[in-house]
C-alpha cells in the first residue's frame, strides 16, 4: 500500500466534508442542513490540524460551530420552518442557480489549476501554533488585525443601535 | 514503523478509567445532592437501599433503564434521540486534558496522568463547552412541544451569554500565566501558590458562570417547573432523561475539577515537593488532593442549590451582561496593566 497514515486521514476527511457538504443544500429540512453544515464546519477543522494550524482549527470550531451555527439553529427553530409551509420555488430558479454556481466552479478551477502551491516555511511544523501566531499578528499584521478589530467593534454598535430602537 | 504499544495501552487504561471514574462520581454525586439537601431542610435524605442509602444511584439507574421509552409521535425521532446522546458525549468529551495527577514511574515508563496535553488545552475546553448547548436545544425542538422550545431557547440564550464573561475571566488567568496548556498552569501553581491569590476576581467570575453553564440553580431557568412544566426534556422518559439529568451532574464534576485545577492548584498541595517520599506516592497523594478540591466544589454547588432561590430571567440577563461582562472587562483590563508593569520594570 502506498498511501501513508496522513494521506488516509485526508481523504476520509474529504470524502466526509463533501458528503455533509452535499447534505447542506439537498437536505428538505432546515434543522439537517443546519446539522450537516456543522459537521462539514468539523471537517475543515480536521483539515486545518492536518495542516498543523491546531489554534485555527479549534477557534474555527468555537466561532463557527459554537457560536453562529447555534444563532443560525435558533432562527431556524423560531420561524418553525418545514416542508408543508414553504413556498414552492421555480424550476427555472433551480436550473439558473444551478449554471450559475457551475460557472463559479469553472472560473474556480481555472484559477487555480495554473496556481503554483508553495509552503511559506518548508519543513517547519509549528507555523501554527499559537505563539508563533500571536507574535506575527501582532507584529508584522498588527495594523490589519486592529482594523479589523474595529469594524467587528462599529458591527456590535450597529446591532445594539438597531435592537434599541425596537424597544 | 514500530507500534509503541505500552503507550497504546497506558492510553486506554487511562481514557477508560477517567470515564468510568466520571460516571462514578457523577452518580454518587446525585445521592450526595440528596443527602446534602435533607440536611440542609432538616431531613434525614435517601435511607432505604443500602448502608445510609449508598445503594439508592443503583436503584434510580436500574428504574431509569427499565421504565417504557416514549418517543413522541410528532417528533423528530432522529433528533429526539441525538439530543440527550450529544448532551451526554460533550459532557465527557471534556474530561481529556483535565491533569487528574503527575506523572507516575511504571516499571521504567513514565505514565502521564492526563490523556492528552495539548497546547491548546483550555481553547479546547472552550470549543467542547459551545458545543454542549446542541444537546439542550435538539432535544428541546425535536420534542416538538412549545415548553420544550421555550425551555431550549432559555437554556441556549443562557449558556452564550455567559459563555462570554467565563472567557473573558479567562482571559486574564492566560494573560498572567502566559500558556493554554491545563499542565503548565498547575506546574506553575506548585511552584508559585495558587491562582486565585492572584485572579480572585476572574475566579468569582468563572464560578458564577460554571453555575450558568450547568444549568444550576439559582440559574435553571431552563427547568423552571413552575413556568415551564419541567424544561427541555420535558417529553423525555426512561434512560434518555437519565442521559440528560446525568450530563448535568457530569458537567458539575467536570467544572470543579477545572475549577481546582485552574485557581487551586490542581493536584498539587502546600508542601508537596518537601515531604521526602517516593514520587509515586507524592504523585498519588496529589490525585487525591485534586479529588478532595473537586468534592468540596461539588458540595458547593449543592449548597447553593438548596440555599438561593432560582433568578427572574430578566434579572439572569442583566447579572450576565451589565455585570458580569462589564467585572471580566475590568479584570482583564487590571491584569493586563500589572503584567505590563511587571515585564517592564
Amino acid at each position: 500500500m502506498g498511501m501513508s497514515l496522513q494521506q488516509i486521514v485526508f481523504g476520509v476527511l474529504s470524502i466526509i466534508s463533501i458528503i455533509s457538504a452535499l447534505g447542506v443544500i439537498l437536505s428538505k429540512n432546515p434543522v439537517t442542513s443546519v446539522l450537516c453544515l456543522i459537521v462539514t464546519f468539523f471537517t475543515i477543522a480536521g483539515h486545518y490540524i492536518m495542516l498543523n494550524a491546531q489554534f485555527l482549527a479549534v477557534v474555527h470550531i468555537i466561532v463557527y460551530a459554537g457560536a453562529i451555527m447555534v444563532l443560525f439553529l435558533f432562527v431556524i427553530m423560531l420561524m418553525n420552518l418545514n416542508a408543508e409551509i414553504e413556498p414552492q420555488k421555480r424550476n427555472w430558479l433551480k436550473y439558473a442557480g444551478a449554471i450559475s454556481g457551475g460557472a463559479l466552479l469553472l472560473v474556480l478551477l481555472g484559477a487555480l489549476r495554473e496556481a503554483d502551491v508553495t509552503p511559506l516555511q518548508p519543513g517547519s511544523t509549528d507555523i501554527g501554533l499559537i505563539s508563533n501566531l500571536g507574535k506575527t499578528l501582532f507584529s508584522q499584521y498588527v495594523v490589519p488585525f486592529e482594523v479589523s478589530s474595529i469594524l467587528f467593534l462599529s458591527a456590535m454598535v450597529g446591532a445594539v443601535v438597531i435592537g434599541k430602537r425596537e424597544a | 514503523m514500530t507500534i509503541d504499544w505500552f503507550f497504546i495501552l497506558e492510553k486506554i487504561v487511562l481514557i477508560s478509567g477517567v470515564l468510568a471514574i466520571s460516571l462514578v462520581v457523577a452518580m454518587y454525586s446525585t445521592w450526595g445532592e440528596r443527602k446534602v439537601a435533607g440536611i440542609i431542610q432538616d431531613r434525614i435524605g435517601p435511607n432505604r437501599a443500602g448502608f445510609m442509602g449508598l445503594l439508592q444511584p443503583l436503584a434510580d439507574g436500574g428504574k431509569l433503564f427499565f421504565k417504557e421509552e416514549i418517543i413522541p409521535g410528532n417528533s423528530n425521532r432522529f433528533l429526539f434521540i441525538l439530543g440527550p446522546s450529544l448532551a451526554m458525549i460533550v459532557a465527557c468529551m471534556t474530561s481529556a486534558v483535565i491533569p487528574w495527577g503527575d506523572t507516575l514511574t511504571i516499571a521504567g515508563h513514565t505514565v502521564s496522568l492526563q490523556i492528552a496535553d495539548v497546547n491548546i488545552g483550555i481553547l479546547y475546553i472552550f470549543g467542547v463547552v459551545s458545543l454542549g448547548v446542541y444537546g439542550i436545544m435538539l432535544g428541546g425542538w425535536a420534542s416538538n412541544n412549545k415548553y420544550s422550545l421555550l425551555a431550549s431557547i432559555r437554556a441556549a440564550s443562557q449558556i452564550i451569554s455567559y459563555e462570554l464573561a467565563m472567557g473573558l475571566s479567562l482571559i486574564a488567568l492566560l494573560m498572567m500565566t502566559g500558556t493554554l496548556s491545563l499542565k503548565e498552569i498547575v506546574e506553575q501553581q506548585r511552584h508559585d501558590g495558587w491562582n486565585v491569590l492572584y485572579q480572585p476576581l476572574g475566579f468569582l467570575i468563572f464560578l458564577v458562570c460554571s453555575f450558568a453553564e450547568c444549568n444550576r440553580t439559582p440559574f435553571d431557568l431552563a427547568e423552571a417547573e413552575s413556568e415551564l412544566n419541567g424544561g427541555y426534556h420535558l417529553e423525555y422518559s426512561s434512560m434518555k432523561l437519565g442521559f440528560y439529568l446525568f450530563a448535568e451532574y457530569i458537567n458539575m464534576f467536570i467544572s470543579s475539577a477545572l475549577m481546582s485545577s485552574l485557581y487551586f492548584g490542581g493536584y498539587s498541595f502546600p508542601g508537596m515537593d518537601s515531604l521526602g517520599l517516593a514520587p509515586n506516592l507524592v504523585t498519588i497523594l496529589g490525585t487525591a488532593a485534586l479529588f478532595i478540591k473537586i468534592i468540596c466544589f461539588l458540595f458547593f454547588f449543592m449548597w447553593v442549590r438548596w440555599t438561593i432561590p432560582r433568578f427572574r430571567y430578566d434579572q439572569l440577563m442583566r447579572l450576565g451582561w451589565n455585570i458580569m461582562i462589564p467585572l471580566a472587562l475590568a479584570n482583564m483590563l487590571i491584569t493586563g496593566a500589572i503584567v505590563l508593569y511587571r515585564s517592564t520594570h
